[in-house]
């Protein structure tokens, strides 16, 4: 690990750190209806929508909208995807474009509804007609996890009766929050040599005379929305591994920023509508510790590569399998644990050859899911287990636990737990069930541990909505693709639907006014508790899997057995 | 001076031999899974048991192949697994055998009495047993006899001796009408007689009410509780799901595990610890309660008490010494020190309160002399009342002497044609700010001087607040003085805040707007005007020597009829929130080391590599999964005085209290089990059964 490397990624996360403290509160702005400076745009789509976006919902109502659309979505898309080459914009990157099978176009409907982005198939089998309806969905779900965020802290916050307006909020959002960070955003990488066209694959004629061709389209502003909506479903099958979608170390960290800004920002969103900065920096701090330590476990990996390597051959150990090396090795460690910590699922390296431990990290990111996170899905996981922390230590000051003035009691804490248990359900049963059926053992590539790894990865990814793969496990198989979409839907709307529920129960709650005697949760102290519950609660559900999986692995590498 | 005459009774009568009798035996009538299903932790172990004792008869019950050797493991895994639910319901057991010994001490006062039952012309009309008194039904009760039931004083006057019930040896009387007409069943009436309204069914009364809340299988959980029961039936939800998930995962690695293992690696990782003993932990909560001689109505009222923001206290008897005392005598308008001494004294004679009592004793120290039977012959008392709020006497001739709070005595004197002296605002102001109460002494229409009543508050009271302070807790005092006095005392006993001539609604308005912001309330009361905020508080102390009215209001009783323990009271609610809160804390920090234990143990045959997490060196697999759940179960019974205890408390603030929680619980339970294990594996080694 070299100095500068380790001072780079610092430099990362003081920037980070500026950028979405301001940007925090700007969401907090849109949020609450204050920021109106597009606003011919912001009321062209209002009026298009109707009378529907002016009346505040209760917590039931919003849900009921939310979940509606959603399904809308889901529908159109698994349309599309199943009769693309029929519909208008029928050319494609590539050449082998073919309509995608039922259980396929379910797979990849429910990955883009659910921000997942998870892809069974590759880019290049689109045509831009379903690439552009891709990206429009790209653009849209990751706007649903912010307004459901913005539920969830508007119940915990104040006590009303109505939780704000679906349609309101996700124009709002889509207005005055993605479309110009996107905007910068693709301005940005376009200079940076990204290319964006329409035109079609370039046919070139090489200088031994041979013809190539080059696929290509709208790569700027897909890979932008991709990063920033925290889709990270690749243009090209490499994803930003391919030269088009990330092509020098500056784009790199330009893709890591935007992948992590509007989930960062979030937290400090919430800090805003909590009118306490201090709480905000608190969640943020500790949740920072987390995701640096794990982004220094990812490089200390990579430098120490496979020590076997170096004593057979006395080659360098370091790991370079499956890197880019215009990345470096700190910009690949950072975009792997970014990529997870975040549940972008974008890939700038094929986590399938990273040294065990270096693997291991995303997938206890993913596990964990409270590493920031995806737009404010993240979040959401962050206040759920700071509920639950707030519940175990507030019993231990000896009062009914209270988070920023709303007691938490049994309704809250049954709500908490249903969100809590889903995460690991749908990893661990349908991982057990592939591991010892024939429709899940014949897709991995890979026997012993790293099997084990590929598969619970596949299923990690899909309930965190990351979508990053693993790779080494040929998903496209009805089995995976149902169970993989079914881990999906379940691992984002129920557990949404739990913290909405919650947000309405909250919403009622009277606020108690804070004493020497509350727990102040905008404390340090309270952070280390947190941390504490995170890892026994999170991490520890998940000790057997990874005990066997990449801690095994990289156990027997060390011990130097090549099995 | 309270003795605590009932508990050391309790005490005395249980011996602790019945005691474990009783408990050992409930703790196996407690296996019944019928009852352990409320404990959804202990109801897993009491299955895994069952899977294991299958498993010892024939090991491949439920498949795979085992050496014969495999049998007492699995016997061992099982008899553990029994002692852990064991552990579980005598905690529970131990518990509730406590709590109604000293339920039952109070209940001896309720042996069976015969009531004479009567119509509501005093006719008797039969006699019946106590047992089988109803509500409304009239009773007569004769000098030297108990009183059969609780209720309310219809007619005539008695002296009782309730020290059954509150340890106070000193007789108090009681009487038909006021404040002091309430009766309790068990109590022995020593003068005169009675005729008494029963006011509570049988099997209903407070008592009755109280042991309820110490019996395990009939208690109501508390909302805390609740909420912590599905928090760690959700824990042991997602630990059944990775144990379950374990077993394809090591088939797919070609190193199945056996169900024993499984099981005992499930044991492990729930909160058993918890799960085990939080039963316990709420029947001791209220076990600690009735030990302080409180009577809660129910478990909610006790946490409640934990999360009070704002104690409402009466200044008399809770803030200050009992009552006031006359202190000095101011003349005002030119009159003499003589005229004013004699009119004061003149105005007290009828007047039995503490402070009348003071102001004549006061007098004839003086050198009053005293009243001669004629001077009082025919007079007439003015008895104190809430309207007129002065007293005095008027005597045959007409003359009234009178004595009461300054503008009360100044609006008669005004309305009467008389001269309000120019010295007296000057005099009252005085005394009020020396945290004295005025009292304006007047002969019919003209006001001669004031009595300096003194307040002595009580010493140790303002540390007391401090504390409670520190905890976020503020105290307002209520008060009938002015608000010189009143501002004070309040300063001298620091109190946050204070209403100053305050009348009984007050005391609801206060409470509320407190709960309007947001704020939990509690306080005592003891008349029946206090019923309405005593009902409308969270928590609501009425005190034994109240009216029935006051106590049915109230969610707690307070057998001493001592004000001043609803803040110990706090310290008893927030005791057991800390007690439940800590034992969870421990439980889940004790996985760490369980893990490390029982991993490397099951899958180092398949990858030896994995060695390198026995961080503890445990000797042989079979040895460190035992270890873990020998320790595992150990555990229970060492906590078990933990939970009748509670976990130590003192006033702090709640950062504080996180800090010093975290630490000893929250890191002491990662260590001490890796510690533990580690003894207990050097124990089976030793005794050679590391290799069964």
């Amino acid at each position: 690990m070299s100095a500068a490397g380790v001072l780079g990624i610092l430099i990362f996360l003081a920037v980070l750190f500026a950028l979405a403290m301001p940007m925090g509160k700007y969401i907090h702005n849109v949020l609450e209806n204050r920021v109106h400076w597009l606003r011919p745009l912001e009321d062209w789509i209002l009026a298009i929508i109707g009378p529907a976006a002016k009346k505040e919902q209760t917590w039931r109502q919003y849900w009921r909208s939310f979940i509606v659309f959603n399904l809308i979505c889901m529908l159109i898309t698994y349309a599309v995807l199943r009769l693309d080459t029929y519909l208008p914009l029928s050319q494609g990157v590539g050449l082998g474009l073919s309509p995608q099978g039922p259980h396929l176009a379910f797979n990849t409907a429910a990955s883009f509804t659910t921000n997942t982005n998870w892809q069974s198939y590759s880019g290049e089998t689109l045509t831009y007609l379903a690439q552009l309806f891709l990206m429009v969905l790209q653009f849209i779900t990751p706007a649903f996890g912010l307004v459901i965020a913005a539920v969830f802290i508007r119940g915990l916050v104040g006590r009303r009766d109505t939780l704000g307006n679906f349609y309101a909020d996700l124009v709002r959002s889509l207005v005055y929050i993605f479309l110009p960070v996107a905007s910068i955003g693709a301005v940005v990488l376009l200079a940076l040599g990204l290319p964006d066209t329409f035109a079609g694959p370039a046919i070139v004629h090489t200088l031994q005379g041979a013809v190539q061709q080059i696929d290509r389209g709208p790569v700027a502003a897909f890979e932008t929305i991709k990063q920033l909506g925290t889709n990270g479903g690749g243009f090209f099958n490499a994803n930003a591994a391919h030269p088009f979608e990330n092509p020098n170390p500056v784009s790199n960290m330009v893709l890591i920023l935007l992948m992590s800004i509007l989930s960062t920002s979030l937290v400090f969103t919430f800090g805003a509508y909590a009118k306490n900065r201090k709480q905000a920096i608190v969640l943020a701090g500790v949740t920072a510790v987390l995701y640096m330590a794990g982004t220094a476990v990812v490089y200390w990996a990579l430098v120490n590569g496979n020590p076997l390597i170096h004593q057979a051959l006395g080659l360098s150990p370091v790991s370079y399998e499956g890197l880019e090396v215009r990345n470096g090795l700190p910009g690949t460690a950072l975009f792997v644990s970014t990529t997870t910590a975040y549940t972008t699922g974008a890939i700038n390296a094929w986590h399938d050859s990273l040294p065990p431990l270096a693997g291991g990290i995303p997938l206890l990111f993913m596990m964990l899911n409270t590493v920031f996170g995806g737009k404010g899905a993240g979040l959401l996981n962050i206040l759920m287990f700071a509920l639950v922390t707030v519940f175990v230590a507030g019993l231990m000051v000896g009062r009914t636990p209270e988070f920023l003035g709303k007691r938490i009691e049994r309704k809250e804490i049954t709500l908490a737990t249903v969100a809590m248990l889903i995460h690991p359900i749908i990893i661990l049963a349908p991982t057990a069930f592939a591991l010892v059926h024939k429709v899940g053992t014949s897709s991995i590539l890979n026997p012993g541990f790293h099997g084990l790894s590929e598969v619970i990865y596949a299923f990690t990814s899909g309930a965190a909505n990351n979508g990053s793969a693993f790779a080494g496990l040929s998903t496209n198989t009805p089995f995976y693709n149902v169970s993989i979409g079914l881990v999906m839907l379940v691992g984002r709307y129920l557990s949404m639907a739990a913290m909405v529920a919650m947000a309405g129960s909250l919403a009622a709650k009277r606020i108690v006014p804070a004493s020497a005697g509350t727990l102040a949760t905008d404390s340090w102290s309270f952070a280390w508790v947190y941390l504490f519950v995170t890892l026994i609660v999170g991490a520890l559900t998940f000790f057997p899997a990874l005990a066997l999986g990449p801690i095994a692995e990289h156990l027997v590498m060390m011990g130097g057995a090549v099995k | 001076m309270i003795s605590r005459g009932a508990t050391k009774r309790s005490q005395r009568a249980a011996t602790s031999q019945d005691l474990w009798r009783r408990a050992l035996k409930d703790s196996f009538l407690k296996l019944d899974p019928r009852q352990m299903w409320h404990s959804p932790v202990m109801f897993v172990v009491e299955i895994g048991f069952v899977i294991t004792a299958l498993l010892t008869i024939s090991p491949d019950m439920f498949g795979g192949s085992y050496p014969p050797s495999q049998r007492w493991y699995n016997l061992v895994v099982a008899i553990v697994l029994l002692l852990t639910n064991l552990f579980a319901t005598f905690a529970e057991a131990w518990a509730e055998g406590r709590g109604r010994a000293q339920a039952d001490s109070l209940r001896k006062t309720r042996t069976e009495t015969p009531a004479r039952l009567i119509d509501a012309q005093g006719k008797v009309l039969r006699t019946v047993s106590s047992t089988d008194l109803k509500k409304g039904d009239l009773v007569r009760v004769e000098a030297g006899e108990l009183i059969p039931g609780d209720g309310e004083i219809v007619r005539g006057i008695g002296s009782v001796d309730e020290s059954a019930i509150t340890g106070e040896s000193a007789p108090v009387i009681r009487e038909a009408g006021g404040d002091f007409s309430s009766v309790v069943g068990g109590t022995r009436l020593l003068s005169d007689w009675l005729e008494v309204e029963i006011s509570v069914n049988p099997g209903e009364s407070f008592l009755d009410q109280m042991i309820k809340l110490v019996e395990g299988a009939s208690r109501q959980k508390t909302p805390n509780e609740m909420a912590l029961n599905v928090l760690l039936a959700g824990l042991t939800l997602i630990f059944l799901v990775v144990v379950m998930t374990l077993e394809p995962m090591s088939a797919y690695l070609k190193s199945p595990a056996d169900l024993a293992t499984l099981i005992a690696l499930l044991v492990c990782l729930i909160p058993t610890t918890i799960g085990a003993l939080l039963s316990a932990i709420g029947i001791a909560g209220m076990d600690r309660v009735l030990r302080f001689n409180i009577i809660a109505k129910s478990g909610k009222a006790v946490e409640a008490a934990g999360d009070v923001n704002t104690l409402l206290l009466d200044k008399t008897g809770t803030i200050t010494v009992g009552n006031r005392m006359a202190e000095k005598l101011f003349a005002v308008g030119g009159h003499t020190a003589a005229e004013v001494r004699q009119a004061a004294y003149r105005a007290s004679l009828a007047d039995d309160t503490p402070e009348g009592k003071s102001i004549v004793a006061f007098a004839e120290k003086d050198g009053e002399p005293r009243a001669s039977g004629t001077l009082l012959k025919d007079a007439e008392a003015v008895k104190f009342s809430a309207e007129t709020r002065r007293s005095g006497l008027i005597l045959a001739s007409g003359e009234e002497y009178a004595k009461g709070a300054v503008d009360a005595i100044s609006e008669l004197v005004r309305k009467r044609g008389g001269q309000i002296p120019a010295d007296l605002q000057s005099v009252t102001d005085e005394i009020a700010r020396a945290g004295g109460t005025p009292l304006a002494v007047t002969h019919d229409a003209t006001i001669l001087g004031v009595v300096y009543l003194k307040d002595v508050v009580k010493p140790g009271i303002a540390d007391r607040f401090a504390a409670l302070r520190t905890m976020g807790i503020r105290t307002v005092m209520i008060t009938g003085d002015n608000r010189l006095t009143a501002a004070t005392i309040a300063k001298e006993a620091g109190v946050d805040d204070f209403i100053a001539e305050a009348k009984p609604e007050d005391k609801l308005i206060r409470i509320r707007a407190e709960q309007g912001d947001g704020k939990m309330v509690a306080m005592t009361g003891d008349g029946t005007n206090d019923a309405p905020a005593l009902a409308q508080a969270d928590v609501g102390l009425a005190m034994q020597s109240g009216t029935s009215a006051a106590k049915d209001a109230a969610n707690m009783v307070d057998l001493d009829s001592d004000p001043t323990k609803l803040i110990e009271l706090v310290g008893i609610g927030k005791q057991l929130l800390i007690t439940r809160g800590t034992i969870t804390t421990f439980s889940i920090a004790n996985d760490v080391a369980k893990y490390f234990a029982i991993l490397p143990a099951m899958f180092v045959g398949v990858v030896p590599q994995l060695q390198a997490l026995n961080i503890m060196h445990l000797s042989t697999p079979h040895s460190a999964i035992l270890s873990a759940l020998i320790f595992n179960a150990l555990i229970i019974p060492l906590l078990i005085p933990l939970a009748m205890r509670g976990a130590a408390w003192r006033p702090m603030s709640a950062t504080a209290a996180l800090m010093r929680n975290i630490l000893l619980y929250g890191l002491g339970g990662i260590i001490v089990p890796f510690i533990g294990i580690k003894l207990i594996d050097l124990v089976i080694t030793a005794s050679g059964l590391a290799h069964i």
